[in-house]
């Protein structure tokens, strides 16, 4: 397999600055010096490759686009591209990254108090630490503001109870961000592992982000100190923002795992020769490799102007909803389509297409399906709500 | 201890050359361009004396156009302290003597106790300017090594050379010049913090009159070899697969290689 040089239809690289392009350089050199060896056998075998957490977090991919606290403070752009990188990898280490900068550090620096932030931050971003993010229970997806996890001050205590479910990192965590409502609004709280009263068990039979901790978590009289609050989180919104930050990386994360399909698809075509001839000079199959190309170059320059936004403090929420609607979309179809050129071959782990198809099919329902963005975006150019 | 580390930006392995087709170079359109892998390992080499001694300064320098900064930059997020870059116009087209004339010149202005380069730098393969440099600086040398250890209070280094079918074991006194092979160690990745880092770091800029060279020193003009042509190879013709038996393939295979090969 030759180095991988990237999609770049559109002389993309040369938007990029300098700094840019080293942060991708790195992520790039890594996954595929560490990541895409290894990684179809934890696919197979269902575990998450915990060894690569000390090494990400060294290169400071965990809350990158964060400052203060020795955290690296790369813009938006750099950040983007990491995630890209990454999820060309595998969308499990990718989401892993995600959850843990911008689900679990992110409100703790912007939430969080100055104690809880001298204490998690160093340690989440160097990886020592893992942190999970609790919001969507069995009951209330799509809905959280439905949610019915509560939390009573008692003394200088919260007692907690309620269920998480599909808690990505769950398992695995030292601590959760989990929101849960307080007098009736909702509020973010620090639980830490092994608090008495506070659960977790690993989600079986997942076809998808199998190298990837899911997890549901329980908490039954989970009494947890009054420090643990995350004291400026207000309501259903200060969540909404910490999944603003992670479906920002997704919009990226999707275009990574589309360039690995259409990598796949594009190479095995040139070679397979059906009817004496390679399949790549078949009118359909062109047709499907201009697709895919298409499609990527179109999400690659929607991130690209979502991250110049987003560095000029433009982005709004509905930016980034129509870019993670778009490009998970899209990259699904391409992973679909390349497991079409693969024909059987796309059925299995000799090739990445099958797994990213699998796992890009999570994607498009996390942080918001979908039909959810769709109808945030609905709601943005009608001004009528077709939801609430 | 004081390092000073040699880097040429190239072409990136993995890209696809194209010769321009009057054959005076390659097609530099689209090409992504790395520090040479041979470079790196010096670079890593330079970082672990540094680390492993706990005080130190590593200085990279390169001769190249203004994108070869790029290379400089990385070599400082990767952790170097300072970056020297000779660039000006009329240090282009130079041969390896050039080129090595030009960095020496640079590095007599510098404090050094070691300077490391690749073996050579795998756009033209040529392997001259590490030695041409340590012959023009008047310092000892040892090239293609794949050990380096650091005698810092005696102002020795024992180094590994690859030899044919062997090692040499070779003590240097220092400052001397050495370029490194594949194996000397396994170059780390420029982390972000190490990135973000490298933007505050110095790049001192160099032309031929700063270094006290006139332009007909440098570049092609103080060239001895010039390049007349470059050509890619032919392309290959397609083989041959024979058929049948095996034992009737072997004497196809002589008959070939006796009539049309002409090899035995």
């Amino acid at each position: 397999m030759t180095k991988f040089q990237g999609v770049d239809f559109y002389g993309i690289e040369g938007l990029l600055g300098e700094e840019e392009r080293m942060a991708r350089n790195t992520a790039r050199a890594f996954v595929e010096a560490e990541v895409l060896p290894i990684i179809d056998k934890y696919n197979r075998e269902g575990t998450f490759p915990g060894h690569l957490i000390p090494k990400v977090g060294e290169l400071g991919f965990l809350g990158a686009n964060l400052s203060g606290y020795g955290l690296p403070g790369v813009n938006n752009v750099a950040y983007g591209l990491i995630m890209q990188e990454l999820e060309r990898g595998d969308s499990s280490l990718r989401s892993f990254a995600s959850v843990q900068g911008a689900l679990v550090m992110y409100p703790i620096l912007i939430f969080g108090s100055e104690a809880q932030k001298e204490y998690w931050l160093p340690k989440l971003a160097s990886g020592e630490k893992i942190g999970c993010f609790g919001l969507t229970e069995p009951d209330y997806g799509s809905d959280p503001a439905s949610m019915a996890a509560k939390a009573v001050r008692v003394g200088d205590h919260f007692v907690l109870n309620g269920t998480k479910m599909w808690i990505t990192n769950g398992s695995i965590a030292d601590v959760a961000i989990v929101w849960a409502k307080l007098d009736g609004q909702i509020r973010g709280f620090l639980v830490e592992k092994g608090v008495p009263g506070f659960i977790t068990s690993e989600i079986q039979g997942k076809f998808s982000l199998r190298a990837s901790v899911t997890s549901e978590l329980s908490f039954e009289d989970c009494w947890i100190p009054v420090e643990n609050l995350l004291p400026k989180t207000e309501g259903l919104k200060s969540a909404l923002m910490c999944l603003n930050q992670a479906r920002y990386g997704i919009a990226w994360g999707a275009v990574g795992a589309a360039m690995a399909c259409y990598e796949a698809a594009l190479n095995y075509a040139k070679e397979r020769v059906q009817f004496g001839k390679p399949i790549a000079s078949f009118q359909l199959v062109q047709r499907k490799l201009v697709h895919m190309l298409t499609e990527i170059t179109k999400a690659q320059l929607l991130c690209l102007h979502l991250g110049r936004l987003k560095d000029s403090g433009k982005a709004r929420h509905t930016h980034i909803s129509l870019a993670k609607m778009n490009n998970v979309e899209k990259a699904l179809e391409i992973a679909r389509m390349a497991r079409d050129i693969l024909g059987a071959y796309g059925i299995v782990d000799d090739y990445p297409v099958i797994r990213h198809l699998c796992n890009l099919e999570s994607v498009y329902t996390y942080e918001g399906t979908h039909d959810i963005h769709t109808l945030i975006l609905g709601q943005d150019i009608t001004g009528i709500s077709a939801f609430e | 201890m004081k390092i000073i580390v040699c880097l040429k930006q190239v072409p990136d392995t993995a890209a696809t050359i194209k010769v321009k087709p009057d054959g005076s170079g390659v097609e530099t359109e689209g090409i992504t361009y790395v520090i040479n892998p041979y470079d790196e390992f010096a670079l890593e080499e330079a970082l672990r004396i540094k680390e492993r001694l706990g005080e130190g300064e590593v200085t990279v320098i390169t001769l190249g156009p203004p994108k070869a900064k790029e290379a400089l930059r990385t070599a400082l997020a990767m952790g170097a302290d300072k970056g020297v870059h000779l660039s000006d116009p009329a240090f282009e087209g130079g041969d390896s003597y050039a080129t090595a004339k030009a960095l020496a010149r640079a590095i007599q202005g510098l404090p050094y106790d070691l300077i490391l380069c690749g073996k050579q730098a795998v756009d033209d393969d040529a392997a001259q300017v590490g030695p041409a440099m340590a012959e023009l600086l008047g310092l000892p040398q040892a090239c293609v090594i794949t050990k380096l250890e650091i005698d810092a209070n005696r102002k020795k280094a024992v180094v590994h050379r690859q030899i044919e079918g062997a090692s040499e074991i070779m003590e240097v006194s220092l400052p001397a010049v050495f370029t490194a092979q594949k194996g000397l160690n396994e170059p780390r990745y420029p982390s972000l913090k190490g990135i973000m880092g490298a933007k505050k770091k110095e790049i001192a800029e160099h032309n031929p009159s700063s270094l006290g060279l006139s332009p007909e020193e440098v570049g092609l003009a103080g060239s001895k070899v010039k390049i007349l042509k470059l050509s890619p190879p032919p392309s290959r013709a397609t083989g041959k697969i024979l058929e049948g038996e095996p034992r009737e393939q072997a004497s196809q295979l002589v008959k070939l290689l006796r009539e049309e090969a002409k090899i035995i």
